[in-house]
């Protein structure tokens, strides 16, 4: 009995991934929970797991293709053993597109030439060679398709169809030259590119700064941080202490909190505050939950634990929907100052930066070498007026400056 | 008591009908093959293609014992010929090789039955007084040679492929009717033992269907050799008597008769399909115009049950061929999705220097309009061939204009047969002459002239 693989669900407003991976190929024994393939989708990259073990016999969808949720990606045979060659005595009509859909990813070497040459991803390619490998016409007709769209009027009428979104300049694709190479956008990349688009063209987006002084919340977290890491297995770092900073803030700034929905706009009771993470593939801001009602080491796990799985790319789509604020800290690559872009359709993003010493003319007047960090908050302007969103920043700053601020709310 | 019910039935131990058996047991159907001579292998192993080459090798290395080493520095008495001993090292090879399939059948448990199969009606079998029955039958009977009228085959003075590998001494005289294949290789053997050989070819070219210019390299080739050429030229009537044959002959666009004679006469024209006696029309199964048994592009006759393969349903009448046929007609039986690229099936004759057909000729592409880039490489420039002392011939390739897809490939040379068989490959994965001309060739090999051809036709060929 065959057992379907289908594209699972992958969370609320994603509908669409890529098949970026084939780990097993037709004929492979599968174990259960064994990873199948792995789904690239806007957000995050998910594995498929098999349900069942048996043999993977069909491949329905070839690398590199995309899928919608619930579409079938293979055939399981449930407890069946891998063999060598084919099952005797079945006049079962076997598919003989199977092997037409995996795609080799061994390339004949004219084909491979051109490939490289050109920074084509031959996933994107259509083959028309033997069980659907590329042949050197099918590079030489892609690359004349790739430098030639323009001219062709099939296409116009397309291009205009795709332009209501006001996305700045398109510039046409152009042929790489020798020096260059092409490297296909990942989905992730696309997305990323496509919400900071989306932010700038959206938001009245302005940036507020400020600087603070972090000699208190430093001291804090060297008196503690030994007696913190040994009661919650987490190190004390200064996020939990930012993200609770800013929440509260939020609470006394809530146009922060904030969205434009239509001609209303939505307060947000609630303080999902979401935490910028550079990976290799790009940025994704996973979201901890309720942090105001958070500890302090509640805050740490859920950060360590997102930091973690962000970089391995196992994220799940949930974990990086809904949040109502961001935290980006570009001073861990050493950043002094920056204008974060928003999270649309969230108002407001807090820059952290690099912690250096400066000299610092003290109240007394005396002059003092004091570890300094830039704040950057970045807000929508439509929502949030200048004076809230000074005030914010300001807030942040005092409660970093004095942490007991937070837990007294003063 | 043997089995009387199988699922697959083959009629003909052919290289169709055997590959099909054996196919057919490992795909774990209960197989028998019918087969009306004692050995297995059919024209192609007893009296065709693997006898025929057995001779050429022999007359070959008796040809250059007389003229090919003294060139080398190697200083001999003029060899003498022992015809026995080297049709009996002949019959040995055919033999052993029978025999080989003999053991395969043994090994994948296919039954084995000696006789005339006659199709009763779908799904029954009879031989000699045995009914079988089968839940499918496969036609593999093959062919058999194309008589011509006017010459009755007496397999001693005329005769067919079959009697010319059998000659009881080298014939004085030899005139081969047909400059095909066959004419051609018995004709070298024979020559190459010592007959003057005449080739009577009805067309103005020898090798109909080949690739132009190999068509005129060979032809100049083999004249050097020694054969004769009679081409245009029409065959009417042969007449055996005591003192040898004697043959009317006339130009074929018409003009005066003449006569030849001539000891031996080869009648080599051409295999028309072996259908008689196999009780097809009692079954039902229809015939093409030609004599071919019809059939569907999975080997399906118009009779449900009845399938049909090899040289009996037309095509090429290669061994090979039929092969590829007996595979996957066993595979479509068994549900799987058996096919046969018939665009790229290589054809060789197995004269001296070689030659070896893939795909598309010159004169084809031309005719169909494909705009195409040729590259040529002779082995006159080859550092193998030349250290051999094999130059003559060269290697061609054809490829699409715009896709550089390899369209056809046609090779006169040493080894041309084994050549091929890269191109072979290349052309199946639908590959481009770059593909080969970036693919690594041993130094110093023949084969570097596929590469170096493959070079050339993109115009860059290092060794011209």
């Amino acid at each position: 009995m065959a057992t379907e693989i289908k594209v699972p669900a992958l969370g609320e407003s994603v509908t669409e991934a890529t098949v970026s991976k084939w780990f097993k190929n037709p004929g492979d024994s599968v174990q259960v929970d064994e990873s199948l393939c792995e789904l690239e989708t806007d957000k995050v990259t998910v594995e498929v797991p098999s349900p069942v073990a048996g043999v993977l016999t069909s491949i329905n969808v070839a690398q590199g293709a995309d899928v919608g949720v619930g579409a079938l990606l293979g055939l399981i045979e449930e407890g069946a053993v891998a063999k060598t060659s084919a099952p005797p005595s079945k006049p079962a009509p076997a598919p003989a597109a199977v092997a037409a859909s995996s795609k080799d990813t061994t390339l004949s070497p004219a084909v491979q030439k051109l490939v490289s040459e050109h920074g084509l991803n031959p996933a994107t390619i259509e083959g028309t060679g033997k069980d659907g490998r590329l042949v050197k016409g099918d590079v030489l007709a892609h690359l004349e398709e790739q430098s030639a769209p323009a001219s062709k009027p099939a296409v116009a009428p397309q291009a205009a169809k795709a332009a209501p979104a006001p996305q700045g300049v398109q510039y046409p694709p152009r042929p790489v030259g020798p020096r260059e190479e092409k490297v296909p956008m990942t989905r992730l990349r696309k997305r990323i590119a496509e919400r900071l688009k989306e932010a700038q063209n959206t938001a009245a987006m302005l940036t507020t700064f400020n600087e603070v002084d972090m000699t208190n919340v430093m001291a804090m977290r060297a008196r503690y941080k030994d007696g913190f890491e040994k009661k919650h297995g987490v190190k004390l770092g200064f996020m939990s202490i930012f993200a609770k900073a800013c929440v509260t803030a939020l609470r006394e700034i809530p146009a922060i909190n904030a969205e434009i929905s239509g001609d209303d706009i939505i307060y947000k009771n609630h303080y999902d505050i979401g935490i910028a993470v550079g990976t290799e593939q790009g940025l994704v801001v996973p979201i901890v939950r309720d942090v105001d009602a958070l500890t302090f080491a509640g805050v740490e796990k859920a950060i360590n634990d997102f930091g973690k799985r962000a970089r391995e790319g196992r994220l799940t789509v949930d974990e990086m929907t809904g949040g109502t604020f961001t935290i980006t800290n570009g001073g861990v690559f050493g950043s002094l100052l920056s204008t974060p872009i928003l999270n649309t359709p969230q108002s407001g993003i807090l820059g952290m930066h690099k912690i250096q010493q400066r000299a610092m003319v003290m109240p007394d007047g005396s002059i003092a070498a004091r570890p300094m960090m830039y704040l950057a908050l970045s807000y929508d302007h439509r929502v949030v007026d200048g004076r809230e969103a000074v005030t914010f920043l300001v807030r942040v700053k005092e409660c970093i400056e004095d942490p007991e601020r937070i837990m007294i709310d003063a | 008591m043997t089995d009387t019910a199988f699922d697959v039935l083959i009629i003909g131990g052919g290289p169709g009908g055997y590959v099909a058996a054996i196919r057919a047991a490992q795909l774990g159907l209960k197989t028998a093959c019918v087969e009306s001579r004692n050995t297995l292998g059919g024209t192609c192993l007893n009296v065709g293609c693997i006898p025929s080459k057995a001779l050429l090798q022999s007359s070959h290395l008796f040809e250059q014992a007389g003229h090919g080493l003294e060139a080398h520095g190697v200083k001999v008495a003029a060899p003498k010929l022992d015809l026995g001993a080297m049709l009996g090292r002949k019959d040995a090879i055919v033999g052993d090789l029978t025999k080989g399939i003999d053991f395969l059948f043994k090994k994948n448990k296919i039954t084995r039955i000696v006789g005339l199969g006659q199709i009763v009606k779908a799904g029954t079998v009879r031989v000699g007084n045995d009914s079988y029955t089968a839940k499918h039958i496969i036609i593999a009977t093959g062919s058999e040679p194309a008589p011509l009228p006017g010459v009755e085959v007496d397999e001693k003075q005329i005769v067919t492929s079959t009697g010319a590998l059998a000659l009881a001494s080298t014939p004085k005289s030899l005139v081969v009717i047909g400059g095909g294949v066959i004419g051609l290789e018995l004709g070298s053997v024979w020559r190459r033992l010592g007959a003057e050989v005449t080739v009577i070819e009805y067309l103005p070219a020898i090798l109909p269907g080949m690739d132009g210019e190999v068509v005129k390299q060979a032809t100049r080739t083999f004249k050097k050799q020694g054969l004769n050429f009679k081409l245009g030229t029409k065959v009417t009537g042969a007449k055996a008597a005591k003192g040898g044959v004697t043959l009317s002959v006339e130009p074929a666009a018409g003009g005066a008769a003449e006569t030849l004679t001539a000891a031996v006469v080869l009648v080599a024209i051409g295999r028309r399909p072996f259908t008689q006696g196999l009780g097809l029309e009692q079954a039902g199964v229809e015939l093409d115009a030609r004599g071919f048994v019809k059939t569907d592009g999975h080997y399906k006759t118009n009779v449900p049950g009845i399938y049909a393969i090899g040289d009996v349903i037309g095509g090429a009448m290669l061994a090979h061929k039929a092969e590829e046929e007996g595979i996957a007609c066993a595979e479509l039986i068994a549900g799987q999705a058996g096919h046969v690229n018939y665009g790229v099936i290589p054809g060789v004759v197995y004269t001296h220097p070689e030659i070896a057909a893939l795909g598309k000729t010159e004169e084809a592409l031309k005719e169909a309009g494909v705009a195409y880039n040729i590259g040529k490489f002779p082995f006159m420039a080859n550092a193998r061939a030349k250290a051999v002392g094999d130059t003559e011939g060269f290697v061609k390739i054809l490829a699409d204009a715009k896709t550089d897809r390899v369209l056809g490939a046609h090779i006169i040379g040493p080894g041309a047969g084994e050549l091929i068989q890269e191109i072979v490959l290349a052309m199946e994965f639908g590959g481009s002459s770059e593909d080969i001309a970036r693919t690594s060739h041993a130094h110093p090999g023949t084969a570097e002239a596929v590469k170096e051809a493959a070079l050339a036709v993109l115009g860059r060929a290092i060794h011209v």
